[in-house]
């Protein structure tokens, strides 16, 4: 069984952005990148499934800039036995690259995608779903457990109300929450296998995907900030100002 | 011009989540019609009917909605739309996890971008939604004929749940697509006020050290002031709450009247969901805790001492 994990290209968790004073965006030049975290614990996944002998191939696909190389390098350091780029410049939206995997799942015929639920620079949570639609295949997302058995898996999902399990047929789509699994570190052997590891490079219009923007940014803004607040002294004094200043109590 | 609203629902109640979203539609300028579907879910249509500004609710009851399954509710939703012949405008849901689930897998049959988490509406093309863990708004503008767009609840009013006399229309099945079946839900039972509804809620960290300090040290303080409990993702992730306690850029986004950190840092993920808050307390024994930086009242103090003492002055 051969499984199919998007990995996508993101500032750095840790690192705070700041929104470019112009209001075109926010500045990502000389920033710190990484793999968004969600799709490392995607990869991490589809990397178990195979050490327990349910999948045969991890193959990790980045849609994006030149530079997605690094982060399906990455992916391959995890234990992804290949990696595909889809090439392209554009400011890619979660319907265009849904549309991208649905050309390479129809290519590559995958029975699971692992994608992470949602990458932390635009926020969307929508691309898993997305390409699950466009297949017309079940979708488990934000998951927390994975079990998969002959023709289907087993998947507890994180909902707002606690946990539910869901039985889906294969091929689907799942997506991953944090408490999936615990990603492991790449060990610099690995770092060095990886860079020998296959990397195929195509182009949107290879796969006859139009990835044009259906969402126009007219600006990006900081939001307002929160007013400097005060120190007390202590649990009198706290409870005092919220009963008589904030009156919250 | 009609809005569709995707009702939530457990087939029992309407989720308060739906009147957000409602208020929401209400800021478009149109009619708005709920849909609810649902499997033996007439208290819910009969709900929907009453909630103020609503003009219509489409109703289809059925065995393929007793789940709520994404798979089917999409497929509904597009049958709705595409029935309609371009009528309706905009198709709107809140963003909570069955939000989520489903209008993303609604846009991609309609060919059409989605639109995640709103915090305000511009015009009827024009939204603005946080981005980067909320550290940028982004105004975002829609070009697609129909919009699908998902609401951030805690930054539109809730709509008057009573008051309103929409008329209540059948519309056809769109069938069951037999793609997934649930086996089971474990579901959080709390008498304490749901998060995202709640005045008051009290939050706790990897500072709290156990499962037994966090219940021990929080309810005491939470019952007495009928608030919800929250946690950071490392208080979820070490086990000591279930994953619905948490709070933040991918948990759940609160904003109470009311909000104490309690042994939380105040990384960016977790002030992505509780910054919009009317107060924040943060008790923290470390003075440089980031969370101090977005307090409106901080106590440097250990909170074994400061929260029993804080419950004895409530
Ligand atoms: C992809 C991704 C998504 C994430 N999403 C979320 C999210 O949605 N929500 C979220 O919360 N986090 C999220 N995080 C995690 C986030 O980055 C932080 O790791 C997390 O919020 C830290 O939790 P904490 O503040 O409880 O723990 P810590 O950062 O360890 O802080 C514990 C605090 O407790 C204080 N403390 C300890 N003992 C005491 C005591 N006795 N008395 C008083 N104070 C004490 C310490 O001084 C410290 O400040 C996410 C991270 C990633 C990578």
């Amino acid at each position: 069984m051969k499984i199919l994990v998007p990995v996508k290209r993101v500032v750095d968790y840790n690192v705070k952005v700041r929104v470019k004073s112009d209001g075109t965006g926010v500045d990502i030049a000389n920033v710190k990148m990484s793999m968004n975290p969600f799709d490392e614990i995607a990869v991490e996944e589809a990397v178990r499934l195979k050490e327990a002998g349910v999948a045969t191939e991890v193959v990790a696909v980045s849609c994006g800039v030149g530079a997605c190389q690094e982060t399906l390098r990455t992916a391959m350091a995890i234990g992804a036995d290949r990696g595909i780029l889809v090439e392209t410049d554009v400011d890619l939206q979660p319907l265009a690259v849904a549309k991208l995997l649905k050309a390479l799942c129809d290519k590559e015929q995958p029975q699971i995608v692992i994608c992470g639920k949602q990458a932390i620079d635009d926020d969307a949570n929508q691309t898993g779903q997305m390409l699950s639609a466009l297949m017309g295949w079940p979708q488990a997302t934000f998951a927390s457990k994975v079990a998969v058995g002959s023709g289907k898996a087993t998947v507890t999902r994180e909902i707002d109300g606690g946990l539910e399990t869901l039985e889906i047929s294969l091929p689907a789509v799942i997506t991953t929450d944090l408490r999936l699994n615990e990603p492991r570190y790449a060990t610099l052997p690995n770092i060095m296998k990886a860079k020998k590891k296959p990397l195929e490079t195509l182009k949107p219009a290879d796969l006859g995907v139009d990835v044009t923007p259906r969402l126009t940014t007219l600006k990006v803004v900081e939001p307002a900030k929160r007013s400097a607040g005060v120190m007390v002294a202590d649990v009198a004094q706290l409870v005092e100002k919220l009963k008589n200043e904030a009156k919250v109590l | 011009m009609t809005i569709l609203v995707i009702a939530e629902h457990d087939n029992a109640s309407l989720k308060g989540a739906t009147l957000n979203t409602v208020s929401a539609a209400a800021k478009l300028g149109g009619d708005i019609a709920i849909l609810v579907a649902g499997s033996g879910a007439a208290a819910v249509a009969a709900a929907a009917a009453k909630v103020a500004g609503v003009a219509k609710v489409l109703v289809v009851d059925a065995a393929a909605f007793a789940d709520q399954s994404a798979e089917n509710l999409a497929a509904q939703v597009v049958a709705v739309v595409k029935a309609a012949g371009g009528a309706i405008s905009h198709v709107l849901a809140p963003a909570t996890t069955a939000g989520k689930n489903v209008l993303p897998r609604v846009a991609a049959l309609l060919d059409v971008a989605q639109i995640s988490e709103i915090v305000a509406i511009e015009s009827a093309d024009t939204f603005v939604r946080p981005i980067y863990a909320g550290n940028a708004l982004a105004t975002v503008k829609s070009a697609d004929a129909v919009k699908v767009i998902t609401v951030r609840t805690t930054a539109f009013e809730a709509a008057a749940a009573e008051g309103g006399a929409a008329a209540v229309e059948q519309v056809a099945e769109a069938g069951d697509q037999g793609l997934s079946k649930l086996v089971g839900r474990e579901l959080t039972k709390s008498a304490r006020p749901e998060l995202g509804a709640a005045k008051i809620i009290v939050s706790g960290g990897r500072g709290m050290g156990s499962s037994e300090n966090y219940h021990n040290v929080l309810e005491p303080l939470a019952d007495k002031l009928g608030a919800a409990l929250g946690a950071s993702r490392a208080a979820v992730d070490a086990g000591y709450v279930p994953n619905d306690y948490q709070v933040g850029q991918t948990g759940k986004i609160v904003a109470p009247q009311l909000y104490l950190a309690v042994g939380i840092s105040g990384a960016i993920q977790h002030l992505a969901g509780m910054k919009d808050s009317k107060v924040i307390v943060a008790i923290n024994k470390d003075p440089e805790a980031p969370i101090f930086q977005v307090a409106d009242y901080g106590l440097v103090a250990d909170l074994f001492e400061a929260v029993p003492q804080l419950t004895a002055a409530v």
